[in-house]
């Protein structure tokens, strides 16, 4: 390849978009508060575990749905097939290592993600929303119906889990070992979804969001990527249902349900969707809201969360982090009127 | 003899009892300036639309050096070196104006798959989407939001997308269309500053324009081919007159 | 012999369920082709409709009939208020956005009906005339269930009439087949959409009233049927009330006849089925495809 007659280094543009996926220091904060959380309330491990597994989930929700602009309210589909891999194979004995259970989570759930992106795909708008929900009630229907291997309306309990790396136990009164071992997960998938965001396939994620008909009008491999992206986040929402499956030594319908497809999306875009840390602060704001509220007045809660609903769609479509932006915005540069 | 650039034989597009294009025989050779002009609804965005398979012929081929491209999708077009303008700017509107560019550069040059480097690591793709808009005078808004330019300027990042895909073919929908006239200098310099050995298509209403730019007129009316020669032949046309003329109270 | 009258027992029964569905889902198929607006609040309107009308009888003895026509009038009122204040707002919003303000709708609406009435399952007796079996030639059948199916077909021919001959219905087919072409020819589209819209939920609260005898009703009534409202809203394609009038008598006769042959895994077929027939064909059974 013959290089350029004028390199751009310096040009402010170019710079910018060379830096642009460089570590800030910032970013550092929510790993260091995760850790200063366990020491500091080494009571609500249990809570702190739940919150981390949502944080997983909602980032692959994400992917999908922030980034590839892919409209869906079955995503826990994925989160069902991964915790019910952990699950059965655990229950019978046939596998119950953590570590490789999680790949075998994420394995099983991207291929059904693959499976279905390919078919689903095709359609758009609100034929592919009906589609993504359908999906994901046959598989609750399906889990169900194989009540033998999936233990039913019942769910499968006292899984037997593995000790970590052969020595930390997972202990349900004392969850250390799940809080860590989580956490450490939720890194690995972090570090990863991050970087796929900020390369070219990631860029061009964004521009098949921002304008497919201009992707398709630059050679781009529209339905191609998608299924990919599909496929991708499927399989991290497979690791945060096996992951869930692990800490909790449970598996039930629950994880296939309309109820927590509908709380990770709301999740995500309570805290600002395609802004990558969205699904931390949403996770935050609405597990610490819910666990206050929603056991001493749960109808005040489904009011609550409802009018909540209804006051983002109508004036913060952009959740928290996107208010912070335009606060930030009309903080540091106050415009003239043009 | 040669197979000319682009070519296409009969071609045609029926929408249920409308037909938007009969019988279309049309070439553009390289290095070609061709304009093709028309009332409104003759069917000239149709005819793009065909010529790089967002729609399917209802008959008809179209060719590309001698190769029969018919059934060949949008996106493989581009690949073989169709790219086109829309007559409405379909931007990525909240990204920058490198980025916009930077993504067809990277669909091109097959960067785009690569899932586990940075985007701004590609330099060889930052510095050829920067050359683009060196050729276009953009690099001074290189770092600005689409949604901050001016119709213009935007108007302007159409056409660096499109060149950023290096086509051999090059088919502009109403370059200047929506552009204010104090600006429309801009794109009109743009145009005559375009690479000599591609092929170039405009579709326009402007007749100033068309007739700067064009070596060779398609006058469309009703989806067929009304008339073809040199500006010096269309302009003198009679027949070409009356088709304007009979139509000028339509908008 | 007896086969035979159980099975058309069985459609029978299917069929008034399918009235149901239908009448529910008319309006969200017309207000979602209309205005391209995903409303998952519609069954929130249905639920409170069937509320509403067994309140009235209940409270202020209001006779079934009139019970009926008073839900549809307030439903179609409150409605047709929110839609003013707040749909409208979100036309040209993106389809996540509706989703989540219709999600958000619903569920203020779930809160407030508990809160106000309670969480449990509200009895709505039938009229006597009303009630017991009907005498029909061959068999006996249930009155009300052909009351339902009789209360169908004259809604369906009523509405037909509406959108075929009378100059309302023809502006909303022309908006709903090419919205910016009927607002150059002058169709005043807010107004319409107002209109269309009250009267969809009207529909829906209409439905939830004739339903509740055999749906229940209760709170969580707005979210457990939306899947199948929605459902029969796709599989019949948007804005075509005929289009919905067959896809709910299908989903409701397949419904009943898996309950009865095959009663686990009849949801998961009309799942399955849902998503093959979308895929086969995205538009539903009788819409048409976007351009």
């Amino acid at each position: 390849m013959t290089p350029p007659a004028v390199a751009w280094i310096d040009h402010p543009a170019a710079v910018a978009l060379a830096g642009r996926h460089r570590v800030r220091a910032w970013e550092a904060i929510p790993w260091l508060l995760a850790l200063a959380f366990y020491f500091a309330f080494p009571k609500y491990l249990g809570f702190g575990t739940e919150l981390l597994i949502t944080i997983l989930f909602a980032l692959s929700l994400d992917l999908v749905l922030g980034y590839a602009g892919i409209v869906t309210l079955g995503q826990a589909a994925f989160f069902g097939a991964g915790a019910y891999t952990v699950g059965m194979l655990a229950k019978r004995g046939i596998w119950n290592e953590p570590i490789t259970g999680l790949i075998l989570a994420a394995a099983v759930a991207a291929a059904i993600g693959l499976g279905s992106g390919l078919v689903l795909l095709r359609t758009g708008g609100l034929t592919l929303l009906m589609l993504t929900l359908c999906t994901m009630a046959l598989l609750e229907e399906a889990a169900n119906l194989a009540h033998d291997y999936t233990g039913g309306f019942d769910g499968l309990d006292s899984l037997p889990i593995a000790p970590l790396l052969g020595r930390f136990e997972f202990n349900p009164l004392y969850p250390t070992t799940q809080y860590l071992y989580v956490l450490a997960v939720l890194f690995v998938c972090f570090v990863f979804v991050r970087t796929l965001v900020y390369s070219p396939f990631g860029q061009s994620l964004t521009g098949i969001r921002e304008n497919t008909l201009r992707m398709h009008a630059v050679g781009a491999p529209v339905r191609r990527r998608l299924v990919l992206a599909y496929a991708l986040s499927a399989a991290i929402a497979g690791v945060a249902g096996g992951i869930w499956a692990q800490a909790n030594a449970y598996v039930n319908l629950g994880t296939l349900g309309l109820d927590r497809a509908a709380t990770v999306l709301i999740i995500l875009v309570l805290g600002g969707y395609g802004r990558l840390y969205g699904a931390f602060v949403g996770a935050v704001a609405y597990m610490a809201l819910a666990h206050f509220l929603s056991k001493i007045y749960p109808t005040a809660w489904q009011l609550g969360l409802g009018l909540l609903l209804v006051v983002i769609a109508l004036f913060a479509r952009n959740g928290i982090l996107g208010l912070t932006e335009a606060a930030a915005r009309r903080l540091r540069a106050p415009r003239a009127i043009s | 003899m040669t197979a000319p650039l682009l070519e296409t034989r009969a071609l045609c597009r029926s929408f249920g009892a409308l037909t938007a294009a009969r019988d279309i025989d049309f070439s553009l050779e390289a290095g070609a300036r061709h304009a093709l002009i028309g009332p409104n609804g003759a069917g000239k965005t149709t005819f793009v639309n065909l010529l790089t398979g967002v729609i399917p012929p209802s008959s008809g081929a179209i060719l590309m050096k001698g190769r029969d491209i018919t059934r060949v999708d949008q996106a493989r077009r581009v690949k073989l070196g169709i790219a086109r303008t829309f007559q409405i700017n379909r931007l990525f509107r909240r990204l920058s104006v490198l980025e916009n560019v930077y993504i067809a550069v990277a669909e091109r040059v097959g960067a785009a798959p690569s899932m586990l480097r940075p985007a701004g690591a590609r330099r060889d793709v930052v510095d050829e989407a920067m050359q683009v808009l060196e050729t276009l005078k953009l690099t001074a808004d290189a770092g600005r939001r689409i949604s901050e330019l001016p119709y213009g300027r935007q108007r302007l990042v159409e056409l660096a997308i499109a060149l950023g895909l290096k086509p051999e073919i090059l088919l502009l929908d109403e370059p200047a269309a929506g552009v204010p006239s104090a600006e429309s200098h801009i794109i009109l310099d743009a145009i005559d500053g375009l690479p000599r050995d591609i092929g170039v298509l405009i579709i326009d209403h402007d007749m100033d324009l068309v007739f700067r730019f064009a070596q060779r007129i398609t006058v469309l009316v009703g989806g067929a081919v009304f008339a073809t020669g040199t500006p010096r032949e269309i302009g003198a046309d009679p027949n070409v007159r009356a088709v304007y003329l009979g139509r000028a109270g339509h908008g | 012999m007896i086969f035979g009258v159980d099975v058309a027992s069985m459609l029978l029964g299917g069929v008034a369920a399918g009235m149901v569905l239908f009448i529910v889902s008319v309006g969200l198929s017309v207000t979602m082709g209309l205005m391209g607006f995903v409303n998952l609040a519609h069954g929130g309107f249905a639920m409170l409709g069937g509320y509403a009308i067994a309140l009235a009888m209940r409270q202020w003895g209001l006779g079934f009939v009139p019970a009926l026509g008073f839900g549809f009038v307030v439903i179609a009122a409150l409605s047709a208020v929110l839609e003013r204040l707040l749909y409208s707002r979100l036309y040209r919003a993106t389809e996540l956005d509706q989703v989540l303000f219709s999600i958000g709708l619903v569920f203020m609406m779930i809160a407030s009906v508990t809160v106000l009435v309670g969480p449990e399952n509200q009895p709505l007796t039938l009229p006597s005339y009303l009630r017991g079996q009907i005498n029909l030639g061959i068999t006996q059948y249930r009155t009300y269930s052909v009351f339902l199916i009789v209360v169908g077909i004259l809604i369906v021919i009523g509405l037909w009439l509406t959108f075929e001959r009378t100059r309302a219905g023809a502006q909303i087919r022309a908006a709903v087949d090419n919205r910016r072409m009927a607002e150059s020819l002058g169709i005043n589209i807010g107004r319409l959409f107002t209109v269309t819209f009250a009267f969809g939920s009207g529909m829906a609260a209409l439905g939830g009233g004739l339903g509740a005898e055999f749906l229940g009703l209760d709170p969580q009534y707005a979210l457990k049927y939306l899947v199948y409202f929605l459902i029969v809203v796709a599989v019949g394609g948007l804005g075509r009330v005929t289009g919905v009038f067959y896809a709910a008598l299908l989903i409701g006769v397949l419904d009943f006849a898996l309950k009865k042959y095959v009663p686990s895994g009849g949801t998961a077929f009309i799942y399955a089925f849902t998503i093959l027939l979308l895929l086969w064909r995205p538009q539903g059974l009788f819409g048409t495809k976007s351009t």
